[in-house]
Formats: structure tokens, C-alpha cells, sequence
């Protein structure tokens, strides 16, 4: 059986991706590894694969107006709800970052002058890093959709696992609780939170527990930094207790984590002995066993 | 109104704490700012201040309901829908909108010649407005916990800004959320950390940024917790670095107890005095 595991955050900059990165590097098993924020994919940077597929992903459609054919009506106008119509200098035009891709404009034009264009520019790549497979994906900036690529890059590291026999896929999600989060954590075995000690991230992770409340996962939150605030820590520990979401760890902070990423090694690699590797260890044989 | 634009292309660079102190700052020179909070997916920059609610919006979407007595089951609707976001079987007289896909474009109801279709209203989310004591205001809005996009509700809270500067806590990112909120404003300030994942994800901004042709500049955030790649990436490409904030455990420490980090630091304040000037020079018609 193929176990996956998604390490999420309900703000970004906690640390998610360097322990997701510790994680792929701890064991002696391969792992597939995914990177599902696919709007700031930072994992390659540590993980420096070797690329062997390169797909393109169409995220998603945009209307164009051939000025040769439209008859300056003003119909696709009227009926564009998303405010990209525009008309200056005397001609229609589609802004394209409102566009939405609906079509309805297209369907609407009496004369044809509107025909959608595929947006895809965005990608996804697939290769090996030194301990096991990875898979990347990389939207094209101001690209929507990003949940379907998620669920693209998921399939494919399903169809890796299978083929390679690996039994584990980790997933690191994106930021936030919208699509790309959910896309990222249906149907996974286990999804750890990370937080750090701040009022942000605490409103954060009530946010983030709230949107998992849908979802019957198994879960737990490590707290990374700990010692920046001692308060904090306990509040978010007390507010785990509240909502029966049980802590699997508390790592320390230590500058040796960004030492680690200059030289795109991962804690663990960088220095096994550090209290960050020791801890988060633990919390990987605490979640796996 | 001038609008400026606090981004990254990750989260936890420091973009809250930047407008936070940066609205703060202008506040405390009285000018007429409001701060509104972009990010509706997690925001947070109200909870800095010492708010009153003044009001709350709903920021809702039209959904269709499909009326299955005047239903003929043609599939026209489904057709039309780019979203997948309906389901039409003929043989089990099945007819649903899958309301959570639905982006209420609006097509199906034109595709259906039957008049099966009538909408409703969706919440989306809303736009909360606070004041603080000073009578400035701060914007906020918040996403509803489920729903497939921010930029809805991002959008509106952007319209519903109204002051003679607008700081904006961008979503982050560089994908929709980012670009309707860049889009929206006239100056971009990028704050990130001088690290191989801060710049991998800084030049992703920047390459965007240049591809719409709005000025920017950059904040190095935690400086000397990390390398030189940043600095020597903005030196090379030419691109201002407007403040460099160095890493300090312990203003790390009042930020994360939802402190200002301006308030009772001189040295800072003094850092975010010198911003808001360069600012205000480049925006001409606002002195300080
Ligand atoms: S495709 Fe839809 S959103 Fe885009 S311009 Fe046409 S009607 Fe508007
Ligand atoms: S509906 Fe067609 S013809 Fe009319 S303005 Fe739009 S593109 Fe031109
Ligand atoms: S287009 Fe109208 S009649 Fe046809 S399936 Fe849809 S709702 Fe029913
Ligand atoms: S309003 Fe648009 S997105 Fe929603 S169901 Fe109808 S066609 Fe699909």
C-alpha cells in the first residue's frame, strides 16, 4: 500500500518545506516526493533533481477578438460577468487578467469574432533526486487553476510509486485554504500542520483545522521555532487541546536550517546531530510508525 | 488615491509586517491611509491594531438552481459550463449544480432555452471595515472557509478602499490572487529573505512585475540570517533595494505576539520613517 503523507501550512514561511525536505532525506527508503506549492515550488532548490519528463499543463482558457470580424456591437459586453470586456479607443478588447475563460462571450458574438486561446505556459516536471523520485509543478505567474495541476502532479506520483515500488509519497501543500489546498490533502493517509509560535499563524492554523473539519484525515501539528515565543507556543498547544488535534513535535529555532539550504542540503543531511534534525526524526518515526 | 502593494512571492517573508509599520508610519505623520488586507485566504493585519468593526459586507456570487419540473434534461446547460460545475443524466432525470465549481459566468442560464434556469445568491466571503483610534481605517477581507477563489472578494475589498493612500497586504504568490491585487495598485513593494528560497521565488515576482510594467521596489527582510544571493541578484539586475530589515529575535518575538514592531523602537521606526519618505517621493502630491 502506497502511504501518503502532506505536510501543510496554513501560512507560508513556517518552515513547512524544510522539514518536508528533512523528511525526504531521513530515511533510507525512496521516497516519491511532491511539491504542490506549485505557485513558489521551492523543494528543487534543496533537492536539485535530475529532470527526466517535462509536461505542459493547460491551465486554463482565455477569449481573443479578431478586430478584422467584430462588428463593434457590444453584446459580448453586456453579458461578460467578470468585468474583461473592455472598450477604448474605439474597439472591444479582453483584459486578460479578469478573463475567466467561461466562453460565454464566445458563444454570444452574432458574428464569431471571439475564439478562446489555451493558456500553456504552465508545466510539470518529473525526475529523480538522490533519494528516490520527484515531481514539481511550475504555474505560469498570474495562471489560475491551481488546484488541477496539484491533483496532475499527485496522479503522477501515484503512477511513480506504483512503478517504482515506493510506498511513501510526501506532499508538500501549498499556502493558504483555498483549491490547491484541498486538492492537496484529499485522500491522504496522514496531513501534519506546521505552525510557529505568532498570533498570525495561530489564527492561521484555526482557520486551517476548520477546513480539515470536512475531511476525516488523521493529523497532528508540529510547532516549528518554538523557543521564539514560549507564550505563543502554549496558547497554540491549548488550542490544539481544545480541538483534539494532538502535537507531534516541537523544534527549535536554529540558523542552521537557512546554513543547510544555502548549501541545498537538507537539515538532517546538513547536520544530523543539530536539535532541529534530532526533533524532527522523531516526529517522522511518530508519524510513520 | 495611491495605492501601494505589499507582495512576495512566498509567505512569511515579513509582507504583513511590512505594511503593518509601514501604514503605522504614515499614520503617525497624518496622512489619510487606510491598510487593506488582501490576503482573504488567511488575513491577519487587522489584528495588529486596536480595531473597531464598523461594518461587514457579504460578498456573495449568483448560482444557478435548476427548476427539474421545467427540466427537459437537453444537456445544453452542461455543455455551456466550462467548469464542470453541472450534471446532467437523461436516464436517471438528474439534474445538479455542483455549487463549490461554479464560477457564475452565467452561461448555463443563457443556454437554457427552457427557462429551468433561475440563480441565487452564493457567500463567497466578506469585507470587514475597522477603525482604529486614530480614524483611519483598516479593510479586511476574509474568505469563506471552502470556497474555490479569493479574488472575488479580494477585488471588492480593494474597490472598498477610499483614502488618499492605500496600502495593500497582497496574497501570496504569483498567481490570480497576486495579479488582481498588483493590477489594482500603482507601486509594488516586494519584500523577501536573502535566501536561495526567497530569491527563486523573488524572481518569479519580479519577472511578472516587469511583464505588466509597474515600478517596484525590494525589502530584504531578516537580513544576515542567510547569504548574498539577493543582494548581488538586485545589484546585477539593477533593481532598488529600498530597506533591508536585519533579523532581530526579538522583534521577531513582538510580531509574533501581534505587536507593531515600530511602537517603542526607535532604530526601527527610524528604518520605516526613512521608507515611508522615499515613498511619498516617488508619489509626489502627499508630503510628509
Ligand atoms: S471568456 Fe468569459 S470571462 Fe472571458 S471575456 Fe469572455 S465572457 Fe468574459
Ligand atoms: S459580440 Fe462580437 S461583434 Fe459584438 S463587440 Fe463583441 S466581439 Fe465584436
Ligand atoms: S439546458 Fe435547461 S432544459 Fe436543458 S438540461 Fe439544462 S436546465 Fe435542463
Ligand atoms: S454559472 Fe457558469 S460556472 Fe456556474 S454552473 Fe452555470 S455555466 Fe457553470
Amino acid at each position: 500500500m502506497i502511504n501518503e503523507l502532506a505536510v501543510i501550512s496554513g501560512k507560508g514561511g513556517t518552515g513547512k518545506s524544510s522539514i518536508t525536505a528533512a523528511f525526504a532525506t531521513i530515511s533510507e527508503n525512496r521516497v516519491v516526493l511532491a511539491d504542490c506549492d506549485v505557485d513558489a515550488a521551492n523543494l528543487h532548490i534543496i533537492m536539485e533533481p535530475e529532470i527526466e519528463f517535462t509536461e505542459v499543463y493547460i491551465s486554463g482558457e482565455k477569449a481573443k477578438i479578431d478586430h478584422q470580424i467584430c462588428k463593434n456591437c457590444g453584446v459580448c459586453q453586456d453579458y461578460c460577468r467578470f468585468d474583461a470586456i473592455t472598450f477604448t479607443e474605439g474597439k472591444y478588447s479582453i483584459d486578460e487578467i479578469s478573463c475567466d475563460g467561461c466562453k460565454l462571450c464566445e458563444r454570444v458574438c452574432p458574428v464569431k469574432a471571439i475564439s478562446m486561446e489555451k493558456s500553456d505556459k504552465s508545466r510539470m516536471h518529473s525526475g529523480n533526486f538522490r533519494n528516490g523520485k520527484m515531481v514539481y509543478g511550475r504555474l505560469e505567474p498570474g495562471e489560475e487553476n491551481s488546484g488541477k495541476l496539484v491533483a496532475m502532479v499527485r496522479n503522477r506520483c501515484r503512477e511513480i510509486a506504483g512503478q517504482e515500488q515506493i510506498d511513501t509519497i510526501l506532499i508538500d501543500s501549498p499556502p493558504g485554504i483555498g483549491c490547491a489546498v484541498i486538492s492537496s490533502i484529499s485522500g491522504v493517509n496522514y496531513v501534519l500542520i506546521v505552525t510557529e509560535p505568532s498570533m498570525s499563524a495561530l489564527s492561521d492554523l484555526e482557520r486551517t483545522l476548520q477546513l480539515l473539519e470536512g475531511f476525516s484525515l488523521e493529523k497532528g501539528v508540529a510547532i516549528n521555532k518554538h523557543d521564539l515565543s514560549p507564550e505563543l507556543t502554549e496558547r497554540i498547544i491549548d488550542f490544539c487541546n481544545s480541538k483534539g488535534v494532538g502535537i507531534v513535535g516541537k523544534i527549535p529555532f536554529n540558523p542552521e536550517v537557512v546554513e543547510a539550504m544555502i548549501n541545498s542540503k537538507s537539515i538532517v543531511e546538513w547536520n544530523p546531530l543539530s536539535n532541529v534534525s534530532k526533533e524532527i526524526v522523531k516526529i517522522w518515526e511518530n508519524i510513520t510508525k | 488615491m495611491f495605492k501601494i502593494a505589499v507582495a512576495s512571492g512566498k509567505g512569511g517573508t515579513g509582507k504583513t509586517f511590512v505594511s503593518t509599520n509601514l501604514y503605522q508610519t504614515f499614520i503617525e505623520y497624518g496622512i489619510n491611509a487606510v491598510l487593506t488586507d488582501c490576503d482573504a485566504e488567511e488575513p491577519n493585519a487587522a489584528s495588529f491594531f486596536k480595531t473597531e468593526l464598523i461594518e461587514s459586507k457579504q460578498v456573495t456570487q449568483k448560482v444557478p438552481q435548476i427548476d427539474s419540473s421545467k427540466c427537459l434534461f437537453c444537456g445544453k446547460c452542461q455543455d455551456w459550463c466550462a467548469y464542470n460545475a453541472i450534471l446532467i443524466i437523461k436516464e436517471r432525470g438528474l439534474s445538479r449544480v455542483m455549487e463549490e465549481l461554479c464560477h457564475g459566468c452565467g452561461a448555463c442560464s443563457v443556454a437554457c432555452e427552457n427557462g429551468a434556469i433561475t440563480e441565487k445568491e452564493m457567500l463567497l466571503g466578506e469585507v470587514i471595515n475597522f477603525s482604529d483610534n486614530s480614524g483611519c481605517k483598516i479593510v479586511e477581507g476574509r474568505l469563506k472557509v471552502g470556497v474555490y477563489t479569493p479574488v472575488p472578494v479580494l477585488k471588492r475589498a480593494i474597490n472598498s478602499t477610499y483614502a488618499d493612500l492605500a496600502i495593500f497586504d497582497s496574497p501570496p504568490g504569483t498567481s490570480c490572487p497576486f495579479i488582481h491585487t498588483v493590477n489594482a495598485s500603482d507601486y509594488v513593494i516586494l519584500v523577501t529573505e536573502p535566501t536561495p528560497f526567497g530569491l527563486n521565488d523573488l524572481k518569479l515576482s519580479v519577472e511578472i512585475l516587469q511583464k505588466m510594467g509597474r515600478p517596484f521596489s525590494v525589502i530584504i527582510n531578516r537580513a544576515g540570517l542567510g547569504n548574498r544571493v539577493v543582494h548581488d541578484y538586485l545589484k546585477r539586475e539593477n533593481i532598488e533595494l529600498i530597506m533591508e530589515i536585519p533579523f532581530d529575535k526579538e522583534i521577531a518575538s513582538a510580531y509574533s505576539k501581534g505587536k507593531l514592531a515600530v511602537s517603542g523602537r526607535p532604530l526601527l521606526a527610524a528604518k520605516f520613517s526613512s521608507l515611508a519618505r522615499k515613498l511619498t517621493d516617488k508619489i509626489g502630491g502627499i508630503a510628509l
